[in-house]
């Protein structure tokens, strides 16, 4: 199948018009050595062929509606109302692309001016934009953003350096550093202690050539960071503070405003999209009013039509790629829009109380757990931290967070995810998570199996 | 299309209405939290029910033209059909609801997709390896550019200019910007092509590689590509093939014959996932066998029949995303492949191409088409003439959308004036085509008859002309409840 709906007969004729005595002709410009002699691909199918090839394919993966999961690590599983599901497959919202023609555009428009108005609120600042690819490439745009906003000021050389903190998710940290490898600037890791960036260590590394101190709150352990202490440190510097929020926590959790963030972004997938393997993602970015120039990404706004009627318009484009080209304050086109439109519903559909309980109940489950993880007597808490709904637990008595992992995936469950990778110093240290979705039941099975390990 | 004005969500919203039941509400759970850490008051999302979401959201869409709803040639961004079939393996549980960290074993399907993508994208470009990773067109670009720095590194010859054509796509400066190096431009040559004596000029030792686009923004190819390679390798560089028109070329020539280094594939464009209102897309990167090593981490491995993530890799760039990519989108883009397969995308490619040029015949005579010859999958037509009867390319497009038609890329690229860039894609039939050619004719003869028609459009949207000045002055970028104090107020623009 090729959904090309012109005959041959058509298509003889179109040629006709055109002058062309075949398609051939068409091809006047192409070198004939450079001509395709290889296009070694299979023969296409058709639908019902399709369907079967795929089934195959999809097969031996194992899917959360058939395993329990308690995976993090960035990635959250969440409830997502039906609706969502509903509203977002419709075409008028998946087929246009960015909203150019913003007269013929206006649903779009609409709805990235309530989603910008929902991740400030979420977020407590005081602007966002129409969103970046994810989580990981926001936190990078955020460095960028840093750099370039605090360039001559302070050290002889500049503010040209960094702080991240060592508990920032390892996939963000190295984000940050693939997209700064071009730039003049030294990003310095701050370490962690009883699994909070260390203040001390922050305090001493902010010199006068700091542009940002890069934070993440829950951090990767799940702790809770002092992030109003940590931004009032960067600040007194001269830095920017720039905190990577897991917006269903700020359900409960005070905002990035409330604590002074400068750039707040985020993983926004948690907000009534699917995993889906990791991708695609939403990247939340959102600012104070004095950054809202030098953001990355689109902007849409409110105005009016020549009747005077309220309309909504991309905006403050001379920031962006195809009008300032080099200048620009980043190379980004694509974004994610139908995430976005996802988050719209999602939180619509929760509201203020809704979104309360459910990151009040991903909290209340996760301590449950860990309160009887901890009564194992294999299991010690590796930290001594509030958290939110992940927390960090060592295997001991021989026990490997690998082999432990196995038996429980035997019962059917993905246990918490192994940090030896990341953070070896931890031993045999295993990232539990579990949200909403997870029952008292499904929390009962994976207790018994583990008592059997 | 929906005319009424839809008020925004906020304005809906009735203190203590609901829409979603949890499982097991609670509100206990919050003191588990030290008061340090707790959120004093919830953020004012609207209160609304169910149906009013439903109703909402529905009308919102159908302020929108779509591909589903309308034709939609906006060129450079090949806007073409995208099958239900795709979304629907998309949406399976064992695709759509899959953890990125779960264990290797439970994952073997998707990761053999996503090596047999990768394979499918070598056959169909000529590269020897892909990295699936980068989100978009413009993140491949940043992949690609890192890949060149990391490149002349590795040879202890670092390089600072990227030469760049002035008809170029704008993440093209903008994402070498971003990767750190000079960007310099070439002017174009006299037909619309990159210029072989210009390009001589601006080489140097310190040029790490060429971003071209083949074709190009003006849907012409670049027919001394060959000639360029070998220029540009004889001075150490590198060639970048932006390849967001590769629509244009499926089973014709592969880049990687054609001297190409490395490539970004759009995937949203190309191989037809949806473009979502801005996004998601996909944007992989490929490149010839000397630069593999240096594509971002983690790559998809194949041992014996198993499959596995490799995570280390000394030489790689590292890595551009949170975790493997846009997943589900590569999901579409397979299925949209399998579904095709090798006689189908090379019909694309030829039928994306007759549909082009039969447009341009119909219409080149009423507006000029620079470089008037056959052209590949687009072009660029100049409204120059109807500015004569003070009509602009930015008035035409307003006035499409009166007839029904979402309008073209305008005033790009850069090198024509009063630009009308136009790709109808090969899923467009020759009497939508024809419809499409009709009314643009007839907007040029309300031109010259009666030009406020032009001038004045649209008249049948949900809104007239916005006051776009008003917008960037006063910027208006969310909603605060009227007569409420703005508690971050946004002070006008100097």
């Amino acid at each position: 199948m090729d959904y090309i709906p012109n005959t041959d007969e058509q298509f003889t004729a179109m040629l006709q018009t055109i002058g062309a005595g075949s398609f051939e002709d068409l091809l006047a410009d192409i070198p004939p050595e450079l001509r395709c002699r290889s296009f070694d691909l299979p023969a296409g199918l058709s639908e019902y062929e399709v369907l079967g090839l795929f089934e195959s394919l999809a097969g031996p993966n194992r899917s959360l509606r058939e395993v329990t999961s308690f995976l993090g690590f960035g990635a959250y599983q969440h409830l997502i109302p039906t609706v969502v599901d509903a509203l977002a497959s419709r075409g008028e919202w998946l087929t246009p692309y960015t909203p150019y023609q913003a007269e013929a555009s206006q649903g779009t428009l609409q709805m990235i001016y309530e989603f910008q108005t929902l991740i400030c609120e979420l977020m407590q600042m005081e602007v966002a934009n129409a969103s970046m690819y994810d989580g990981a490439s926001s936190f990078a745009e955020a460095a960028v953003l840093a750099l370039r906003t605090r360039p001559a000021t302070g050290g002889a050389g500049g503010r040209n350096r960094l702080l991240i903190s060592e508990a920032v998710h390892p996939h963000y940290r190295q984000a940050a550093s693939t997209y700064l490898s071009g730039f003049p600037c030294a990003i310095q890791q701050i370490p962690q202690t009883n699994g909070v960036t260390d203040l001390e260590a922050l305090a001493a590394a902010l010199k006068e050539d700091v542009a940002a101190v890069l934070m993440q709150q829950p951090n990767v352990f799940g702790c809770l960071e002092p992030m109003e202490q940590a931004g009032e440190l960067a600040h007194r510097a001269g830095a920017l503070f720039v905190a990577n929020a897991y917006p269903i926590s700020l359900g409960v959790l005070k905002p990035p405003g409330a604590y002074g963030a400068d750039v707040a972004v985020g993983e926004g997938r948690c907000l009534g999209s699917p995993l889906a393997y990791g991708g695609p993602g939403l990247g939340v970015f959102a600012a104070t009013q004095a950054l809202l120039r030098r953001m990355p990404g689109r902007l849409a706004g409110c105005t009016v039509d020549q009747a005077g009627r309220r309309g909504f318009t991309l905006t403050l484009q001379t920031r962006e790629q195809h009008i300032r080209r080099e200048k620009a304050t980043s190379n980004i086109c694509t974004n994610a829009g139908l995430l976005c439109l996802r988050a719209t519903l999602f939180l619509s559909l929760l509201g203020p109380q809704g979104l309360k309980e459910l990151a009040g109940m991903s909290l209340q489950n996760a301590h449950a757990l860990f309160e009887r993880l901890r009564q194992l007597p294999f299991v010690q808490p590796v930290f001594d931290q509030p958290f939110f709904n992940e927390f960090v637990v060592r295997y001991t008595d021989g026990r490997t967070a690998e082999a432990v992992n196995t038996r429980l995936l035997k019962a059917g469950f993905f246990g918490g995810l192994p940090l030896a990778p990341w953070y070896p110093e931890l031993g045999e240290a295993a990232l539990w998570c579990v949200t909403e979705t997870i029952g008292q039941e499904q929390m009962n099975r994976v207790m018994e199996t583990l008592e059997r390990v | 299309m929906a005319l009424k004005p839809e008020p925004l969500i906020f304005e809906r919203s009735v203190p203590g209405r609901r829409a979603y039941r949890l499982p097991a509400p609670t509100a206990a759970g919050e003191t588990l939290l030290p008061e340090e850490h707790r959120r004093q008051d919830a953020p004012p999302l609207p209160e609304v029910a169910e149906l009013d979401v439903v109703r909402h959201f529905t009308r919102l869409s159908q302020l929108n033209f779509s591909v589903d709803t309308q034709f939609y040639p906006l060129g450079s961004c090949t806007m073409k059909y995208n099958p239900k079939l795709n979304e629907r393996i998309a949406s399976w549980s064992r695709f759509a609801q899959m953890h990125p960290m779960q264990p290797a074993p439970t994952v073997q399907g998707f990761l053999r997709l996503l090596d047999e993508l990768e394979q499918a994208l070598c056959r169909i470009t000529g590269m020897a390896a892909f990295t699936l990773q980068p989100a978009a067109g413009a993140q491949g670009e940043l992949t690609g550019l890192k890949i060149i720095r990391a490149h002349h590194r590795l040879k202890r010859k670092p390089r600072s200019t990227i030469l760049i054509p002035d008809s170029a796509h704008g993440t093209n400066p903008a994402s070498a910007a971003l990767s750190g190096f000079r960007v310099v431009e070439l002017t174009s040559g006299a037909n619309g092509r990159l210029d072989l004596e210009e390009l001589r000029a601006k080489l140097s030792d310190d040029v790490a590689a060429v971003m071209l686009t083949n074709p190009n923004t003006l849907g012409l190819f670049e027919r001394d590509i060959a000639a360029i390679a070998q220029l540009v390798h004889s001075r150490g560089a590198l060639v970048y093939m932006d390849g967001a028109n590769m629509n244009a070329l499926l089973g014709i020539v592969r880049p990687g014959d054609m001297g190409v280094d490395l490539l970004q594939l759009n995937l949203h464009k190309t191989f037809s996932t949806p473009h979502g209102g801005g996004g998601p897309g996909a944007g992989p990167v490929g490149v010839t066998k000397a630069l593999e090593d240096f594509l971002p981490v983690p790559r998809v491995r194949k041992a014996g029949t198993r499959f596995r993530w490799e995570e280390r890799s000394t030489r790689s760039i590292g890595r551009v995303h949170g975790f493997y990519g846009n997943t589900g989108v590569l999901v579409r883009a397979y299925v949209y492949i399998r579904t095709l397969g090798r006689e189908g995308l090379q019909r694309v490619s030829r039928a994306a191409l007759i549909n082009a040029n039969y447009l341009k015949a119909r219409l080149s005579k009423t507006f000029p088409v620079p470089f008037d010859q056959h052209c590949l999958h687009e072009f660029v037509a100049s409204l120059k003439p109807l500015k004569a009867s003070g009509v602009t390319a930015w008035d035409v497009a307003k006035r499409l959308l009166d007839y029904g038609f979402y309008a073209p890329t305008v005033y790009f690229p850069l090198v024509v004036d009063e630009a009308f860039m136009i790709e109808p894609t090969e899923t467009e039939s020759k009497e939508t085509l024809d419809a499409f050619a009709d009314a643009l004719l007839r907007i040029a003869d309300e031109a010259r008859t009666r030009p406020e028609l032009v001038t004045h459009a649209p008249q049948q949207m949900p809104v007239a002309r916005l006051d776009e000045v008003k917008a960037a002055r006063e910027p208006d970028l969310r909603w605060t409840p009227a007569g409420a104090p703005d508690p971050h107020p946004l002070v006008t623009a100097p």
